[in-house]
Parts: structure tokens; C-alpha cells; sequence
């Protein structure tokens, strides 16, 4: 009896050390992984105006055609006044924008995907503009349910090489990993995209549809997909250090800075050069639009050193 | 002889007593107004155009406001917009040194709107009337963009008699202008509107401040100014922008009936150079402030591309006698403006 005892709590033991050693493999593992590509710029910044002003007239225009944006915009029919917003409004910056839907609405274009769960329609949406991107090198996804002032995007990106990963937004953290929040739109250079497609042939790593019981969000599990192909989050800041890209209202941040910062309300509140906004009613974008394209005061000149043309067809910006 | 016995004693300023008791003579010893000593620009931004203007086309504001509403509107003016006139002037039923606001012996109410205006225009007249050339007249809940205002009075000049605001048609034969969306005279017409009750041409009509003026002016031959823009598009406007943005004001309403110009509704309601916006709340001040001051798009090359006033040229060639006039009096004003408040002198 003790022996046969005995030995059964050294078997348990010997297991038991067993999953300890080998669960410090693993982390040891992904530590070293992790510090191998290492978190060279947690937070992204756009480029100084100083080193704007040092650039020749070739490399503006080099910047200017490398810095075009291919905008991914994920709706359903459910979100149909959302959708239809962004189809007036800011999608008209992007250089290229296509919207991609669960399933066909009659009032509105889009690329029906024909797929029910979140995670894989962005996949399939991802490589579909991968596929046909052209010569666009950056790609912007975001929700109709987010506004986007393009200009800024491309501010944020102008002097990032894009044939480098990049994967930018508003960071958030989970556990051990860092994403970026889909709400507030997800940024991609044209070679994180490339890992991305690669990876995503990775049933193992990077599933298409999860094993788990319960399902993880699709910026959780766009993160992990990167992560493994060495690509990570970045926080998207100005030079100040505050966020450009935000999931709430610009109303809302106003109210919440009203009572923070009662005595710099607007200084405190946003950026300057804020790239997006989330949860704007219709009206509330068509006053941001006027806001930010044309609303202005009279002797106040920027001389930015690129220039953005007003799209062709629409009337208010 | 109410009228007559006040007018007596705001022009003579350090009069005393020669009044009935019921009136408050001011012989002042603190400074109520606020003067800013130049304009305010962004980190990274030429202003040197905006600044030109400052001091060429100098804007004298006040406010109409009351004790109740310092804290929760007032407050919110002297924040944001106002900080952008050449001087302030928070007008109130009482004396407030800290806010700082002036009271000229009314009471508060509706019933007051043109006592408080008739007393306001006579104030500054005798205050600031050497220190400004335009005078605007605004309510604690309008929202104004005070350097979009220059550009518009730039092209015109402060001898002529002419006033600005959103016209409206009724009543008077040459339009009248919107009391919430704020008026602006020129110095010849805030002179004209003095005299007028001084040879009582112009009297206390009615409580309808805005209508009341407007009969005034035209009695007192001074112009009910066009100040939409270039593409006649309004720049004074009597609602926030989603209401005229979005096209929301009500077929029935009285709107309707009053605007003297076309209405437009959209996009097009509205000049990019806006001067003005009524029945703006505290968050909206903020909000349009963050707009129009702060939020941009980069490199965006705007649609409308306004043209420069003529006048520029005038206001930067150096021979000019009258520069070394206005270069005086801002030194003047710097020292005013530094003693009494430093933090309007920062750059945003």
C-alpha cells in the first residue's frame, strides 16, 4: 500500500515539475521572442515641423504619393445611417475607400463578404484590399461608427516607411498584450499587412474561427495574429503627447475636460491634429466637417510644406 | 429729463450729485473693462496677418449679461471668444470688480434689454470711445469669431455711418439687425446713436433692444450694412450651425419670415468665415473654440479662399502718420492690460 502510495505522489510530483518547467519554456520563449523585435517606438509621433521645412520639393512629392491612404470601412445593415454618413463624409479623403458588409444592403455599395462573424470578415476584407491595393501603401480600418480627418492620418505617417510594420491606433492593454482599439480606428503599413496575410495561413496561431468557448474581440485577436509575425501596437500621439485617435465624441471630451480642466477647458481637451472621433450622430458630423474644412479664423496661415486637394464630389468640406 | 440728466452725467464722468438719487453716478476708480493687448495665436502658426488687423481694426466688445448668469454663462465668454477683442466690457445690472462686470443702474429682465443697450453704448462711447473704432454689441450665449469680424469691417471704414449684423426685414424700411446673433457699429454710428438721444431724435421706444436700435439707426442716417461674404453667404447667424447646417429650423417659424437675404439652408448657409452663432450653451462655446481655433485638418487646402481687405496695404506701408498714433495708445493699453489681466496676455 505505501509503495504503491508512494509512488503515485512521486509520479505526481515528477508531473508536476514537469508543467513548471516547461511552462517557464514557454514564457522564457516568448520573452526572448518579444525582445528580439523589440518595442522600438511604443509611442508614434508625426514627423517635426522643422524637418518638414528641410525637405526638397521631390521629397514632398514622394511623401505625398507615398502617404496615400486605402481605407477599410466594416458595416452591416444595421449600421446603415452610420454607414451612409461615412459614404458622404470622410470616406470621400481616403484615396481609396471601400466599404465591406456582412450582407448587401439595396440603399448602399459595398463588397459583400457574405460572413457572419466579425473576426473573419475582417480577415477576408484585409486580403481583398491587399490583393488590390494598387500602389497604396497604408491602410486605415475603422467602423462607420468612427469619423476620420484623413489629412491627419497621413500627418502621423508622412515620414514612416511603409515597407517597415506598422500598426497604429489607440493603445489598450490586455494582460501581456498590447492592442489597438478597433473603435478608434486601426492604422496598417503596407508590410504589416503582407505578415498579416502570411500569418493568417497559421490555423494554429492565427485561426479563423476560434476554438475557445467564449470569443475574443477582433482587435485582441488582430493583435495576437501580429505579435507573431514581430509587429506591434503603437500608441498614435502628437507632439505634445496627446491622443489622436479617440472612441469618444469631441462633445463628450469637451464635457469631460470641462470637469477636469475648468480653467483650460480646450487646451486640455484634444488635439490639434486629432485623426478620429467615435459615437457622432449624423449632425454632429456634418458640424465637424465644418469644423475642421472650413470654419476658420481670417490671418491665422499654416504653411503646411504638403498639400491635400478637396475630394470632387461632395460640398461640405 | 431722466434720460437727458443721465446722458449728462456718463459724458461728464466725474459729475456728482446733480442727479436724482435714483441714479448711480460713476466716478470710477477701478477699471471694469478688460483690455487685451494683442492678438492670440496657435504654437507653429503665422499669425502676422490676423495680428495686422488687431491693431488696425480694433474691436471694442461688450457683453449683456446679469448676476445670475456670470457663473454659468458669462464665465464661459470671457474664456473663449472675448478674449480675442481688443477690449471687453461684461455689462450687468451690478457692479462686479472681480468678474469684472459694470452695472448701469438697471434692473434685470427682459423689459431692460434696451435700457441696459442704450446705457452699454453710452459707457463705452465715454470710456473707449478714442480706443476703438468698431463696436459690438453681443449676449452671453452668442458665440463670436471676433478675427472673421475683422476681415468683414477691414473693407469699411469706422468714419462711415454703418452698422453690421444678420439682417432681418420687418418693421423697419432698411432691415434692422439680429440682437442675439450680435451688431456691430462703426464709430461714426455709435456717435450718431449718442447724439440721438442727446436731441431725443432716438428715445427709449420699446423693450425690443434689437428692433429699437434698428429704428434708431435709421432715424440717425446710419446704414443697415450687407455682411455676408463673397459668395453672399451669412456670416451673422441666430441659431448654433447643426440648426443651419442640418437644416433644422421649422418652415413655420418665424425665421422665415424675418432674414432680409435669401435663406439658405446646408452647407451653403453659412460662410466659412463665420462672425456669429446665438443660443450657444457653455460646452458648445468649447466646442466651437476647439474648432475654430485648434482642430484642423493638415495641408488642407481650403475651397474657399477669401480675398485680402485693400486696406492691407495701407495698414503696413510705414509712412503712414496715424500708425504712430495707434502705436502710442497700445503702449497705453499694454500697461492697462498687464495690470489688471495678466493671464489674457498669454499666448493660447
Amino acid at each position: 500500500m505505501m509503495s504503491e502510495g508512494s509512488s503515485f505522489m512521486k509520479g505526481l510530483i515528477l508531473g508536476g515539475i514537469f508543467c513548471l518547467v516547461m511552462s517557464f519554456f514557454e514564457t522564457f520563449n516568448s520573452g526572448t521572442h518579444s525582445e528580439g523585435h523589440e518595442h522600438l517606438h511604443h509611442h508614434l509621433k508625426p514627423v517635426s515641423k522643422d524637418e518638414l521645412q528641410k525637405l526638397s520639393e521631390s521629397q514632398m512629392s514622394d511623401w505625398t504619393l507615398q502617404v496615400r491612404v486605402y481605407c477599410l470601412i466594416m458595416v452591416t445593415p444595421k449600421l446603415l445611417v452610420h454607414w451612409a454618413t461615412a459614404n458622404d463624409t470622410w470616406s470621400k479623403h481616403c484615396d481609396k475607400s471601400v466599404f465591406y458588409t456582412s450582407e448587401s444592403s439595396k440603399a448602399l455599395e459595398a463588397i459583400d463578404l457574405q460572413e457572419q462573424d466579425e473576426w473573419a470578415r475582417l480577415r477576408k476584407a484585409i486580403k481583398h484590399a491587399y490583393e488590390n491595393a494598387g500602389d497604396l501603401r497604408w491602410f486605415f480600418v475603422a467602423r462607420p461608427t468612427t469619423y476620420a480627418i484623413i489629412e491627419n492620418l497621413k500627418y502621423l505617417v508622412l515620414d514612416k516607411d511603409p515597407s517597415q510594420p506598422f500598426y497604429i491606433g489607440h493603445t489598450e492593454k490586455s494582460g501581456e498584450l498590447d492592442y489597438v482599439e478597433y473603435d478608434s480606428g486601426i492604422v496598417l503599413s503596407y508590410e504589416a499587412m503582407r505578415r498579416l496575410i502570411e500569418i493568417f495561413k497559421d490555423e494554429d496561431r492565427c485561426p479563423e474561427r476560434g476554438h475557445a468557448l467564449w470569443k475574443t474581440p477582433e482587435e485582441k485577436q488582430l493583435a495576437t495574429c501580429l505579435k507573431y509575425t514581430g509587429v506591434f501596437a503603437e500608441n498614435g500621439e502628437d507632439a505634445q503627447g496627446k491622443g489622436l485617435f479617440n472612441k469618444k465624441s469631441v462633445s463628450s471630451l469637451i464635457s469631460d475636460s470641462m470637469g477636469q480642466n475648468p480653467a483650460d477647458v480646450v487646451e486640455a481637451c484634444c488635439s490639434d491634429m486629432a485623426i478620429t472621433f467615435g459615437g457622432m450622430s449624423p449632425s454632429q458630423i456634418q458640424v465637424l466637417m465644418y469644423g475642421v474644412y472650413r470654419l476658420r479664423p481670417y490671418g491665422h496661415d499654416f504653411h503646411d510644406s504638403l498639400t491635400f486637394l478637396p475630394p470632387n464630389d461632395s460640398d461640405n468640406d | 429729463s431722466l434720460v437727458n440728466c443721465l446722458l449728462q452725467t456718463v459724458m461728464l464722468n466725474f459729475l456728482e450729485g446733480s442727479c436724482l438719487s435714483g441714479l448711480m453716478i460713476h466716478k470710477e476708480q477701478v477699471n471694469l473693462s478688460i483690455t487685451n493687448n494683442h492678438g492670440l495665436s496657435l504654437v507653429g502658426e503665422d499669425g502676422t496677418l490676423a495680428d495686422t488687423l488687431y491693431k488696425h481694426v480694433r474691436i471694442l466688445c461688450w457683453v449683456m449679461t446679469g448676476p445670475n448668469n456670470l457663473e454659468k454663462k458669462a464665465r464661459h465668454v470671457k474664456a473663449t471668444w472675448s478674449r480675442h477683442c481688443n477690449i471687453v466690457v461684461f455689462i450687468s445690472s451690478v457692479d462686479d470688480p472681480d468678474f469684472p462686470t459694470v452695472g448701469l443702474n438697471t434692473k434685470e429682465g427682459r423689459d431692460q434689454l434696451y435700457w441696459k443697450t442704450i446705457r452699454a453704448f453710452h459707457y463705452v462711447m465715454d470710456k473707449h470711445g478714442d480706443e476703438a473704432d468698431w463696436f459690438l454689441k453681443a449676449d452671453d450665449d452668442t458665440y463670436v469669431i471676433v478675427d472673421n469680424l475683422r476681415w468683414i469691417l477691414a473693407s469699411h471704414s469706422p468714419e462711415d455711418p454703418v452698422y453690421f449684423g444678420r439682417r432681418f426685414k420687418p418693421y423697419v424700411k432698411q432691415g434692422y439687425m439680429s440682437g442675439g446673433a450680435g451688431y456691430v457699429l462703426s464709430k461714426e454710428a455709435l456717435r450718431r446713436f449718442v447724439e440721438g438721444f442727446r436731441t431725443k431724435v432716438c428715445t427709449h421706444t420699446s423693450s425690443v433692444e434689437d428692433l429699437a436700435l434698428g429704428q434708431c439707426m435709421e432715424k440717425v442716417g446710419v446704414v443697415a450694412g450687407d455682411s455676408r461674404d463673397t459668395l453672399q453667404r451669412e456670416t451673422f447667424h441666430p441659431f448654433v450651425p447643426e440648426s443651419h447646417l442640418t437644416g433644422t429650423v421649422s418652415k413655420t417659424f418665424w425665421y422665415w419670415n424675418y432674414c432680409y437675404y435669401p435663406i439658405v439652408q446646408g452647407p451653403q448657409c453659412c460662410s466659412d468665415l463665420a462672425v456669429s452663432f446665438h443660443y450657444v450653451d457653455p460646452s458648445h462655446m468649447y466646442l466651437l473654440e476647439y474648432y475654430t481655433y485648434h482642430l484642423r485638418a493638415f495641408g488642407y487646402k481650403y475651397r474657399y479662399q477669401p480675398p485680402e481687405p485693400n486696406v492691407i496695404q495701407d495698414f503696413n506701408a510705414p509712412d503712414k502718420v496715424e500708425t504712430g498714433d495707434i502705436e502710442e495708445k497700445l503702449g497705453v493699453d499694454q500697461q492697462e492690460g498687464e495690470k489688471k489681466s495678466p493671464e489674457l496676455n498669454e499666448k493660447l
